[in-house]
């Protein structure tokens, strides 16, 4: 056991503020839920919200007059601004709300691809990225001909820098592609240092935030990122919407993604004109309570501070590889805990990990086990599946160390 | 309702001042508010940066039309240079009535319309945007 003094926050007190973790996940056996990179769970504060919303002024957005549909207006609108301040972006025209990370990087393959690519244009992505930052540019590459590259990673789980730059040196580089913290490895990429060197080749660089902007400060601004895209389930928001963040001239540049409602300033059937951004790129009515939720998370991970949920998961995370780091015939995948998100993926020896992941579940440990939507990475790894236990603000010391002795009696059932 | 229709509003919507585009204007522009389907065409006869004539039409609610008959008035002699920077508090206040987010954007279409038309959409989005 670890000492806890000196955390910097109330654990249980936000622990109190999650229903869910308050339950038996078998009989007699309480919930240790370390699976959220998938998908994080909801504060009271946000569920809350949401039924607020439905129960008192649920109406549609934008064009009523009725007091409902401004009050609903005023919240939808007003999550958006809390959106903006939370990543530092300049406008909150420049926030955008879609699905999530996934709909968010296929709206720019989607538009500024089709728009600004050609046949043998270089999108460079990395080894260590999820499906849907590969897919959406392999799709493009079927259509228009363009050349999808990857950056190595290096033995340690961290991105080869020196090839990175050299792609840059030897190929027509649009557009570099990056995860900023790896959903299977954790590592945290430089992504402020690759940014900068994207920009002198003349490149635009996305970010895929969809394991940092819950865990860390994330400054778009600082970054200096023509594009983040991110999810609000696994930052304690709701499911099915997401953020779309985009540098003003290049989304200025783009067509819209798809047409219909809200999205158009004049339509005659002789053709159509765009609306102001961001509406532009959100056609039809939008997930109303969902970006409210959306904004209820932001309040609740601001209240508690993005330094000090950095600083807590860095203390989990190392405290998890160190206790993992014990347990005979485990591999663990990716860097230091200095230099990852918290997130701790492994294997064991002699048990696929699915069994892994279902013999933890009857002690009560929700883990995630497979590929994680990364089978390249797990194919450069020679691997073709993990375990993967991830953390978040209301993971304790103790659950770190029934997953350690959770897994000594899952070597048990597999000894051989 | 009396509030929120006050007789002026309802004047000036039934019957704009400068209703009617001008000959030969020397600026020309038409803005729509997407929301509710508002139009405003304003043109203007400028001599010697002095606005000498406004005529508009338009089509929409009596808040955005008002708005455009008041708006012409007030500008009438004025620099176009300062009809350009008014602050968006100056029609808001012509209208006078507390107006919720989807009617601001009916009441502010005519200085809209002269910002865009001079000043380009990017100078009226960060107007629209102050908090």
């Amino acid at each position: 056991m670890t000492t806890q003094q000196n955390l910097p926050f109330d654990i249980e007190k936000i622990r109190a503020d999650f229903p869910i973790l308050h339950q038996e996940h078998h009989d007699g056996v309480p919930l240790v839920f370390l699976d959220n990179a998938a998908s994080s769970q909801k504060p009271i504060q946000v569920i809350d919200a949401m039924n607020d919303y439905y129960r008192g002024y649920h109406a549609n957005v934008h064009r009523g007059i009725h007091k409902l549909s401004e009050a609903a207006t005023e919240a939808y609108e007003g999550s958006r601004k809390k959106v903006r301040d939370f990543i530092n972006a300049p406008s909150h025209r420049q926030v955008i709300f879609t699905r999530g990370t996934t709909e968010s990087i296929n709206l720019v393959a989607y538009t500024w691809g089709r728009k600004h690519l050609q046949e043998g244009d270089v999108v460079l992505s990395t080894q260590m990225e999820h499906h849907s930052n590969i897919v959406p540019w392999q799709i493009l590459a079927d259509e228009k001909g363009i050349v999808v590259r990857y950056i190595p990673i290096l033995e340690d789980g961290t991105l080869d820098i020196t090839a990175y730059q050299q792609l840059l040196d030897d190929n027509p580089v649009k557009l570099v592609t990056v995860v900023h913290s790896s959903n299977v490895l954790g590592t945290v990429n430089p992504v402020k240092e690759m940014a900068k060197l994207a920009h002198e080749q003349g490149a635009l660089i996305l970010v895929d935030g969809a394991q940092s902007v819950p865990h860390m400060p994330v400054d778009v601004q600082d970054l200096d990122c023509d594009f983040l895209a991110f999810s609000s389930h696994k930052m304690a928001g709701p499911t099915g919407i997401g953020i779309l963040y985009g540098n003003r001239d290049v989304l200025d540049s783009m067509p819209p993604y798809q047409g219909g409602g809200d999205m158009i300033s004049r339509v005659t059937l002789e053709g159509s004109t765009w609306n102001d951004l961001p509406y532009k790129f959100e056609a039809g009515t939008p997930s109303i309570a969902e970006a409210i939720g959306l904004g209820y998370a932001v309040d609740y991970l601001s209240a508690i501070g993005m330094d000090k949920i950095h600083q807590y998961e860095q203390m989990i995370t190392a405290y998890a590889l160190e206790r993992l780091e014990e347990v005979s015939g485990l591999t663990l995948y990716g860097p230091d805990a200095s230099k990852k998100g918290a997130v701790a993926s492994f294997t064991l020896e002699n048990a696929h990990a699915h069994d892994v992941a279902q013999v933890l579940d009857s002690y009560g440990i929700a883990v995630r086990a497979g590929h994680h939507c990364a089978m390249p990475l797990h194919d450069i790894l020679c691997i073709n599946a993990t375990a993967r236990a991830s953390f978040y603000i209301y993971n304790t010391f103790e659950e770190v160390d029934k997953l350690a002795i959770a897994l000594e009696k899952v070597k048990d059932t597999f000894v051989i | 309702m009396e509030d929120m229709y006050r007789e002026m509003i309802l004047d000036h919507a039934r019957n704009g001042r400068n209703w009617g585009l001008v000959d030969n204007p020397d600026f020309d522009h038409e803005e729509h508010n997407p929301l509710c389907g508002d139009r405003l065409h304003l043109t203007l006869k400028v001599e010697d940066g002095i606005i000498k004539a406004v005529g508009w039409d338009g089509d929409g609610c009596a808040i955005s039309q008002a708005s455009a008959s008041m708006f012409g008035e007030q500008i009438i002699g004025m620099p176009l240079d300062d009809a350009m920077n008014l602050d968006k508090q100056v029609v808001l206040d012509n209208i006078g009535l507390d107006l919720t987010i989807n009617r601001v954007k009916c009441a502010t279409l005519s200085l809209k319309t002269l910002i865009v038309g001079t000043l380009g959409a990017r100078k009226w989005e960060a107007i629209e945007d102050e908090e």
